[in-house]
């Protein structure tokens, strides 16, 4: 029963395809989980457009959407019919294929990486040995249609912000492929299915999961603060802040394409999300085996919905930071304390079972963080601004 | 062509050659370095289809030469295009043809 | 020689092309991110994973990046008065059309030679990781040497005069 209940859609699968002769029935599986995607995704999209207005509205002491729908659930309609049927602006002096394009190379290289994701015990589109190379590959497609959806604007306002996010996104994709470096160092493999597994047993008192070991730790925070970055979600989102640039690189867009935006945007969150759980925690695995009963594909969910009810809690809560604040960070603090941990996950590997390990490895980071801080604020980098006036 | 690695590399042979005209005859700068980097994936388009159809691809020996190759090729658009940046600032011009004295 | 390899072949040769005929510099940019991306489907055609994706998070992720900062950090997409080709190019069109002779005789003369038909080789990343430490380790490292020095060498290049002549 529990069987069943964590494979109902690999078996929903195999019924639906056992109806079509033998030789379409790969191409028909594979389809079947595409339009799955393609459904569960914009789906979740929805559910977390709401979700966040409310939270927001409720960080910042008033109540969020009410009026569409019992307790304004059904927002997410309204915002879909008015984008759907706004009319579409183009500047008249934008340039055509690049401004049309830009968005649905987005939606399209955001979509690809969800093809590697394991969302449950083999619920995975494609399980591929370069997996996480492919994933990473598709997250650096999208920068280039920002830097298309910038410059085809003509607008000066349009091009800042996207040379603002493309700087910051190469900036902490670096980051970011270095904390998911020591997680391969540890599994043994790039392919995302192996990473899970070996996250899979539960021994003692804490789950196996990577994110419970000092180098895990380290590594997943550097990957949410590179993660929160990458997709322009606050406190990095200067690039489309509203009050800095009208809205960045997507000033001149209006109805339809503004809303491809809004779903790349988020699509990102969640496929970023659901690598971030498939690195650090665990994936679709259980934490501890009596709650194995549960589904593993609602563990999957179950995680990437924490995560991304932290990346609202962030957005409501923390202020946004100056370029060169965020461009500072990632290169004098983000990536030497990545690759120290990158240093500590060696070290770990190689120790042996003990104490030892712990303590050495969680003294070494938590020593380079404090250092590393200190001497930033010595000099100024990470201290509050001094004003100076002209004199 | 009664070989399919013939096909691979009349393409690379192909894509190397319109690479080598555009370095070779415009005259911004940066084309000429995109040039270049289309000579550099035509090589290593070579080296995989070679690779491919080896005896012995367990060797691994054409998929190393096309990885450095990649890395190399990297490291070299970023350096070239840093001169260029830097020589745009002392001239004012990216024009290769304006450029024909060694007199700053 | 399926239609796969007719299609990407297609559009790789279009990106090439069209990267060295047009007049703006940033189509210019984008149409030779095509072609590197054409390759990587070149790349995955013939079995070779970790170079097609390699292929494409280096070339698309960052030099297309880095050719793209560099056209607009230099005005470049202002059109230029005097055209886009210089004024030699007479020269330089038959040598490159004369070596595309020279490789295409080569390789047609030679087709005989070369085989038919192998069996896809059952590479994985590991064999990779195993062989980069292992028989290539001398590379690897001369090349992460060489990257850090491109690094390096590549921030001083561009750094600002003022910051120096201080």
């Amino acid at each position: 029963m529990v069987e069943k209940a964590d494979q109902v859609f690999v078996l929903l699968q195999h019924w639906l395809i056992s109806f079509l002769p033998v030789l379409l029935q790969p191409a028909a599986a594979v389809l079947l989980g595409v339009i799955a995607i393609v459904c569960v995704f914009p789906g979740l999209f929805a559910l977390t457009t709401i979700f966040e207005r409310k939270g927001l509205g409720r960080i910042q002491n008033r109540i969020g959407p009410n009026r569409v729908g019992p307790l304004g659930l059904f927002q997410p309609v309204a915002d879909g019919i008015k984008s759907l049927t706004k009319e579409d602006i183009i500047p008249l002096s934008a340039d055509g294929v690049l401004h049309f394009l830009a968005p649905v190379i987005l939606v399209v290289a955001v979509f690809m990486g969800f093809a590697v994701l394991p969302m449950g015990r083999n619920m995975v589109l494609v399980d591929m040995d370069a997996g996480l190379i492919f994933f990473f590959a598709m997250s650096a497609s999208t920068e280039l249609s920002v830097f298309m959806a910038g410059w085809s604007s003509r607008n000066k306002y349009s091009l800042l912000g996207a040379m603002r996010a493309i700087a910051q996104m190469i900036s902490y994709e670096i980051i970011l492929l270095l904390s998911s470096v020591a997680v391969v160092m540890t599994a043994g493999s790039l392919s995302l299915v192996k990473i899970v597994d070996a996250q899979n047993h539960s021994t003692g008192v804490l789950p196996n999961w990577y994110i419970f070991t000092p180098w895990g730790l380290a590594a997943f925070v550097m990957y949410a603060i590179a993660a929160t970055a990458e997709t322009n979600r606050s406190p990095f989102d200067l690039p489309e802040g509203e009050s800095e640039l009208v809205a960045g690189y997507h000033t001149e867009y209006s109805g339809f394409k503004f809303a491809l935006f809004f779903l790349g945007e988020y699509l990102a969150m969640f496929s970023i999300s659901g690598l971030g759980t498939t690195l650090f925690l665990g994936g679709w695995s259980a934490p501890f085996s009596f709650l194995t009963w549960i589904p593993s594909w609602i563990w999957f969910f179950g995680k990437v919905m924490i995560s991304i009810f932290v990346f609202i809690w962030m957005r409501g809560t923390l202020p946004r930071l100056r370029q060169d604040q965020l461009m500072n960070f990632a290169w004098k603090f983000a990536l030497p304390f990545t690759l120290l941990d990158l240093l500590v996950t060696a070290l770990w590997r190689f120790m042996g079972e003990g104490w030892l390990r712990w303590v050495v490895s969680t003294v070494i980071l938590a020593g380079a963080y404090v250092l590393m801080g200190r001497v930033g604020m010595y000099r100024g980098h990470f201290a509050p601004r001094k004003y100076r006036y002209a004199e | 062509m009664c070989s399919p690695l013939t096909g691979y590399l009349i393409v690379a042979a192909l894509l190397f050659s319109i690479g080598l005209a555009g370095a070779l005859v415009r005259r911004n700068a940066i084309m000429v370095l995109i040039g270049i980097e289309l000579m550099l994936n035509a090589a290593n388009l070579n080296f995989i289809a070679f690779w491919r159809y080896s005896p012995h691809p367990e060797a691994l020996t054409g998929m190393m030469f096309a990885i450095f190759s990649i890395a190399v090729a990297a490291a070299e658009a970023a350096v070239g295009l840093g001169l260029v940046i830097a020589i745009y600032r002392h001239t004012q011009t990216t024009d290769l043809d304006k450029m024909n004295r060694m007199k700053g | 020689m399926g239609i796969m390899f007719y299609l990407i072949a297609v559009i790789t040769l279009a990106g090439a092309l069209a990267a060295m005929t047009l007049k703006h510099l940033v189509h210019a940019a984008l149409a030779v991110t095509v072609a590197f991306g054409g390759l990587a489907l070149f790349f995955l055609n013939l079995d070779a994973q970790f170079a097609g994706f390699a292929q494409i998070l280096v070339y698309i992720g960052a030099v297309a990046i880095l050719v793209v900062f560099a056209i607009l950090l230099t005005r470049g997409s202002e059109l230029p008065k005097d055209g886009v080709f210089s004024r030699t190019w007479f020269v330089g069109l038959p040598i490159a059309a004369g070596i595309f002779a020279v490789l295409g005789w080569a390789l047609i003369a030679s087709s005989k030679a070369l085989p038919s038909e192998m069996a896809t080789p059952a590479v994985t990343v590991h064999d990779i990781g195993v062989a980069l430490v292992g028989r290539y380790v001398l590379p690897l490292e001369i090349v992460a040497l060489l990257l850090t020095a491109a690094t390096i060498g590549a921030v001083i290049v561009a750094l600002h005069e003022k910051a120096r002549a201080r």
